[in-house]
C-alpha cells in the first residue's frame, strides 16, 4: 500500500479524499455522431435536427467515421490502449430530451481502454494518473422549463452530438488534484484538435466522484456530482463533498451512494436523486449497429498525424531548453504560447527567453485580457528585445522600458531602431561611469562613511549612478567602479 | 383483356410492355377488387388516388417504350413501410395520425422501378403476432374457408394483410417482413409465395422497427417468379443500414427454371415435432420425393438445437423491442393521453392507451429479460445460443445446398381460437424462427390442401446470400406440386 500522498484532517483524525473523474468532451465535429446533421453551437432552436435524431419510426444510427477518428486521437493522446474491436450499446430510459428512449453509448466494450497521462500540480510536484477507459456515445436534447409556466419545451440541436466520455481512476487524492487532471485533459483535447474544450458553450464538462476514508482503509461510499462545467467548480465540488462526507462520518452517520448536482450560487451540492431511485439502464448491443472495427493500420496512420503533446513538449523544453518544469508546463499548457516561446528561444538563452515570454509578456497580456495570438509583440520583435540585453547593448532595466513601449503601441519599429532613436544604448565607457561616480562620491561625504559600515548601502550609490545616466549605464561597470572606488571588498 | 387480376405479376409485366392493358386499367381493376374485399379487412389505408396518379405515370413512360422493371404492376404495402405523406400505423393506435415525411428504402426501390402503391396493408400489431389479430385495425380475415364451413378463418400473421390480399387477387403482389416467421407462416396460410431473404439484403431504412437484428423485408406472391421479380426490387446495398450487406443483388428471375439435379437437400429430423397433424408430415415427404424425382439428393441432417429456437426468440426479440418501441412516449407524434399529471404520467397513459395487449406482454418480458440481475441468464445466454444455431447451420450447410421443413405446424385456425394463449399462438413460428436467428434466407411454397381444403406450404432454407439457389429450389417444387386451387370468392 503506497502512502496517501495527500491528507484532510477531521475533528477525530486524518482522512483521504478519493476522487476520480468522468470528462464529457464533446467532439469537434462538423456533423453528429450517428447522423449527418450539423453539430455546430448557435443555432436557432430544434435547426440542426435530422430525422434520426427526432428518433423518427423507422430511421437508422450510422456511425461518423471523422468522430471514431477523433476518439482514437485521443486515446493515443491519453497513451492509453486503442480497441480494435469495440461495440455500441443502448442505455434505456425516458425522457423528453432523449427522443429515442434510450441513448446510444459504448459500456462493455469501450473504443479506447487504459491510459495513463501527468498531472502537474501547482507546487510543481507532478503526477500519474490512470485512463480507465475512453467510450463514445451521444449526447441528449435539452428541456428548457422556464419559458412558460405550464409546459416545458424541448431542444434537440444537441440530441446525437457525439461525446468522449473520458474516465479516470480514482486516484485523484485532492480538490486541487482533481482541478489540474481536468485542466490536464482539457488541454491534452486541444492540442489534439478533438474538442474545443469550451465549457461555457457545453462542450466539456464533469461528473466528479467524491469518497472519503481512513488512510489505509477500503474506498468508501461515493457520491457522483453530475454535470460541472467548470474547472473551479469541480474544485469547490470535491473540496464542499469532502468535507460535508467528513462531517457527517465523523458524527456516527453513513454516506448515501447518491447522484448530486453543484450549485454554484451557494457553492453547494444536493441530492438529484438517491440510489432506490437509480435507473436500471438495461444497456445492451445496439442490434442496429454492426459492432466498431478497424484495422491498427489505420491507428498508425492516426499516431503518425499527431502533433507533439504537451508531456513531450514539457519534457523537451526542459532538456533542450533548461526550463524549470513550471516554467515548461505553462509554456506547453497551449499550443500557440508554446510556438511563440519557441520562435523566441530557438537561437537564444532558453531560460532569459521563457522569463521574457512568461514573466513580461504574458503578464502583460493578462493584464489587457489579450490571448498570444493578439500579442502587440511579435516572437521576432522579442527575440530581437533580447539580443539587445544578451550583447549588452541595453540593460535588462532598459530592456523592460523598450517592452513597454512596443507593448503599448508607443514605438512600432525594430528594438534597435527605438534603442538608437530614444538614446537608450547602454554605457560601457568606464571613463565615462567614472566621472560621474566620482562626481556622486565628492557630493556624498555621509553615505560615503556609512557605506563603509555597512556595505549593503551601496545600492543608494547604484541608483545615483543609474539616475544620473538615465538608466543606460552598464550596471556591471557600474557596480565594479563603485566598490573599487568606495574601498568595498 | 378478360380479367387482369388473374394475371400473375410477371405476366401483367410482360402484357403491359406489350401495351395489351394499361396501368391505369390494371389499377382501376385492383381498386375495384379492393372495394369489393372490405369483409377481408386486409387494408388499412387505400391509396386510390395516388394510385391512378402513379398509373398515369406509369403509362405515360411505357407509351415512350420506357419504364422499369415493375412498371405499372399495383402492389400493396404492409402498414410497416413508411410511406411519405401516406398515414403509416404499424398496426398500432399509438401511431395514430403518424404521416411519414419519408419513404422506406424498399418502398423507394419499388416506386424507382414503376410500380404503383394500391394501399397500406392491415397487420399485427408492430409486426408482433401469428394471427392479425393484434391490429388495432382489427383481424384480416383470411380468404380460405374450411369446405363447407364459414367460419372465419386466420390469414396468419403478422403479415397477414399482405398474405390475404395477394391470396385474393386484390394486388398483383405485396410486401411484407418477417422477423420470426411473419412471410412465410401466413404464405402458408394463404398459399401464396413468401420470401425471407438473408438479413442484411433489404434495407431496413424506414420499416418500423419490431427486433432490429431480427426484422427482414421480403415479399409475398402468386408465384415463385413473382416473388423472384418483387425480390429484386427489392433488395440491395443502403448506406444508411448500417446492416445491410454491400453484395450485389443478382438476377433472381433467371434461376427460374434451371435444373436442381445434383442439388443436396437437408431434411432436419428435429422439425418432426409431436402431435403435428399427419397431413403436414405426409406432405413433408410428399415434397422430399419430389426433390427427389427432380433429381436431388436427399440427405438426412440433424439440427438438435432447434428446440431451443423458439425460447431465444422470445427472449431475443421482445428484448429489442422493449427498447425500440421505447420512441412511441406520446412526446413527438402519434398517440397522446388526453389526461396526465406530469412527463412520468403523460408516458403511462398515452403507452397505456396506445400499445394493445401483446405489444404490452412482450415489452415487458423485453424489459425484465434486460434487467440488472437476470441479462446475464435470459439476454446473453439467448445470445450464445443463437450463435450457436447459426454455427449448426454453417456446418449443415457444409452438407447440402438447401433444408426442406414444412412451413407451419398448421393449416389456418379459426379467428379467435389461438388468441387467449399466447404460448399456442407462439408456437406458430416454430419451424420458422431458425431462419431469423441465423440471418439465413427461408421461404414458402404452396404445396398442397389439408383434408378440409385448406393450404399448406413447405419451407426451403439456404445458405446466406445463396437465395438463387432457394428459388431454383421453389420453382421445381412449385412445378411438381402443381398447385392451382384458389379460394371461393365468398367476399365479392
Amino acid at each position: 500500500m503506497t502512502e496517501p500522498r495527500k491528507l484532510l484532517q477531521g475533528s477525530t483524525g486524518d482522512w483521504e479524499v478519493v476522487v476520480g473523474l468522468e470528462v464529457h468532451a464533446q467532439v469537434s465535429s462538423t456533423s453528429k455522431l450517428f447522423s449527418g446533421a450539423s453539430a455546430e453551437y448557435g443555432a436557432g432552436p430544434n435547426e440542426n435536427v435530422s430525422l434520426v435524431d427526432a428518433a423518427m419510426p423507422g430511421m437508422l444510427p450510422v456511425i461518423n467515421k471523422y468522430c471514431v477518428e477523433q476518439a482514437i486521437r485521443t486515446g493515443l493522446g491519453l497513451n492509453a490502449k486503442i480497441n480494435l474491436w469495440s461495440r455500441f450499446d443502448r442505455k434505456n430510459y425516458f425522457y423528453p430530451d432523449l427522443p429515442q428512449g434510450y441513448q446510444i453509448s459504448q459500456f462493455k466494450d469501450p473504443i479506447v481502454g487504459e491510459g495513463e497521462i501527468e498531472v502537474e500540480l501547482d507546487g510543481g510536484e507532478t503526477i500519474n494518473v490512470g485512463i480507465e477507459r475512453l467510450h463514445l456515445e451521444q449526447d441528449a436534447g435539452k428541456s428548457i422549463h422556464d419559458l412558460a409556466p405550464n409546459a416545458s419545451y424541448v431542444d434537440l440541436n444537441r440530441s446525437g452530438v457525439a461525446l468522449m466520455e473520458i474516465v479516470s481512476k480514482p486516484e485523484l487524492r485532492s480538490a486541487e488534484e482533481g482541478a489540474a487532471y481536468f485542466s490536464k485533459i482539457r488541454t491534452i483535447v486541444r492540442y489534439l484538435g478533438t474538442c474545443d474544450g469550451n465549457m461555457e458553450e457545453g462542450s466539456m464538462r464533469a461528473d466528479v466522484n467524491v469518497s472519503v476514508r481512513r488512510p489505509g482503509e477500503p474506498l468508501g461510499t461515493r457520491t457522483e456530482t453530475k454535470n460541472v462545467n467548470s474547472i473551479r467548480f469541480t474544485k469547490q465540488v470535491i473540496d464542499f463533498e469532502a468535507r460535508r462526507q467528513i462531517e457527517v462520518l465523523e458524527a456516527g452517520g453513513t454516506i448515501d451512494q447518491e447522484t448530486l448536482l453543484f450549485d454554484p450560487k451557494t457553492g453547494e451540492t444536493r441530492t438529484m436523486r438517491s440510489k432506490e431511485d437509480a435507473h436500471d439502464y438495461r444497456y445492451f448491443p445496439d442490434p442496429d449497429l454492426l459492432p466498431l472495427e478497424f484495422d491498427q493500420a489505420w491507428v498508425d496512420e492516426i499516431r503518425a498525424s499527431l502533433p507533439e503533446l504537451p508531456d513531450a513538449k514539457k519534457h523537451r523544453f526542459m532538456d533542450e531548453y533548461g526550463l524549470s518544469p513550471y516554467d515548461a508546463l505553462v509554456l506547453a499548457a497551449d499550443q500557440q504560447k508554446a510556438a511563440f516561446f519557441e520562435n523566441v528561444a530557438k537561437t537564444r538563452d532558453g531560460k532569459l527567453a521563457a522569463n521574457w515570454v512568461t514573466g513580461d509578456l504574458f503578464g502583460a497580456l493578462n493584464k489587457d485580457g489579450l490571448d498570444i495570438a493578439d500579442s502587440p509583440i511579435s516572437a521576432k520583435k522579442l527575440g530581437q528585445l533580447i539580443d539587445l540585453i544578451t550583447d549588452k547593448t541595453i540593460s535588462g532595466k532598459i530592456a523592460k522600458d523598450v517592452f513597454a513601449l512596443m507593448f503599448d503601441g508607443e514605438e512600432t519599429g525594430d528594438p534597435a531602431e527605438i534603442v538608437e532613436k530614444r538614446g537608450l544604448k547602454q554605457v560601457t565607457d568606464t571613463g565615462a561611469i567614472e566621472k560621474v561616480v566620482d562626481d556622486i562620491i565628492a557630493a556624498n561625504p555621509k553615505q560615503v562613511e556609512q557605506v563603509k559600515e555597512k556595505p549593503k548601502t551601496m545600492g543608494w550609490f547604484v541608483g545615483q549612478v543609474m539616475k544620473e545616466m538615465q538608466g543606460k549605464a552598464n550596471p556591471q561597470a557600474v557596480n565594479e567602479i563603485l566598490k573599487k572606488k568606495l574601498g568595498i571588498e | 383483356m378478360t380479367d387482369i387480376s388473374n394475371l400473375t405479376l410477371a405476366k401483367l409485366r410482360d402484357a403491359l410492355k406489350a401495351k395489351k392493358v394499361s396501368a391505369s386499367e390494371a389499377t382501376d381493376a385492383y381498386l375495384g377488387r379492393l372495394e369489393a374485399a372490405k369483409e377481408l379487412n386486409a387494408v388499412i389505408t387505400l391509396t386510390a388516388d395516388k394510385a391512378r396518379g402513379m398509373a398515369k405515370a406509369s403509362d405515360a413512360r411505357l407509351a415512350k417504350g420506357e419504364g422499369g422493371a415493375l412498371e405499372g404492376i399495383p402492389l400493396g404495402i404492409k402498414d410497416l413501410f413508411c410511406t411519405e405523406g401516406v398515414l403509416t400505423t404499424a398496426g398500432s393506435h399509438i401511431l395514430d395520425g403518424f404521416t411519414p415525411r419519408y419513404e422506406s428504402t424498399v418502398s423507394s426501390n419499388l416506386w424507382r422501378d414503376g410500380a404503383v402503391m394500391l394501399g397500406k396493408l392491415n397487420m399485427d400489431e408492430f409486426a408482433m403476432g401469428s394471427s392479425n389479430e393484434t391490429s388495432f385495425y382489427g383481424p384480416v380475415v383470411n380468404p380460405w374457408r374450411r369446405a363447407g364451413d364459414p367460419t372465419p378463418l386466420t390469414p396468419g400473421g403478422s403479415s397477414g394483410g399482405s398474405a390475404a390480399s395477394v391470396a385474393a387477387h386484390l394486388c398483383a403482389a405485396a410486401t411484407a417482413t418477417d422477423t420470426g416467421g411473419s412471410i412465410r407462416q401466413p404464405a402458408s396460410l394463404t398459399a401464396t409465395v413468401g420470401v425471407k431473404p438473408t438479413y442484411g439484403r433489404c434495407s431496413r431504412w424506414g420499416v418500423v422497427a419490431f427486433a432490429s437484428s431480427l426484422d427482414q423485408a421480403g415479399p409475398i406472391a402468386r408465384d415463385t417468379r413473382d416473388a423472384a421479380i418483387m425480390l429484386k426490387s427489392m433488395a440491395g446495398h443502403d448506406p444508411k443500414d448500417s446492416t445491410s450487406i454491400d453484395c450485389p443483388v443478382p438476377d433472381y428471375e433467371a434461376a427460374i427454371g434451371q435444373s436442381v439435379k445434383g442439388l443436396k437437400i437437408g431434411v432436419p429430423k428435429e422439425y418432426r415435432l409431436d402431435g403435428m397433424p399427419a397431413e403436414i408430415e405426409t406432405l413433408w415427404q410428399q415434397g422430399i420425393d419430389w426433390m427427389k424425382d427432380a433429381g436431388c439428393e436427399i440427405i438426412d441432417i440433424s439440427l438438435p438445437l432447434t428446440k431451443y429456437a423458439l425460447p431465444v426468440y422470445y427472449i431475443v426479440a421482445p428484448a429489442e423491442a422493449s427498447s425500440n418501441l421505447a420512441r412511441y412516449d406520446g412526446v413527438k407524434f402519434g398517440h397522446r393521453a388526453k389526461t396526465f399529471d406530469d412527463i412520468t404520467s403523460m408516458y403511462e397513459n398515452s403507452r397505456a392507451e396506445g400499445f394493445g395487449d401483446e405489444v404490452k406482454r412482450r415489452v415487458l418480458i423485453g424489459t425484465y429479460v434486460l434487467s440488472a440481475g437476470y441479462y446475464d441468464a435470459y439476454y446473453l445466454r439467448a445470445q450464445k445460443v443463437r450463435k450457436k444455431i447459426f454455427d449448426e447451420f454453417t456446418e449443415a450447410y457444409k452438407k447440402v445446398d438447401l433444408i426442406l421443413t414444412p412451413s407451419a405446424p398448421s393449416a389456418a385456425f379459426g379467428l379467435g381460437e389461438k388468441a387467449d394463449d399466447p404460448v399456442q399462438m407462439y408456437l406458430n413460428d416454430v419451424f420458422t424462427v431458425t431462419a431469423n436467428l441465423a440471418g439465413i434466407p427461408g421461404a414458402s411454397v404452396p404445396a398442397g390442401l389439408d383434408a378440409q381444403g385448406l393450404p399448406l406450404g413447405l419451407q426451403l432454407l439456404a445458405r446466406p446470400f445463396d437465395e438463387e439457389t432457394m428459388f431454383k429450389g421453389m420453382y421445381a417444387m412449385e412445378q411438381a406440386a402443381g398447385f392451382s386451387a384458389r379460394p371461393d370468392e365468398w367476399w365479392a
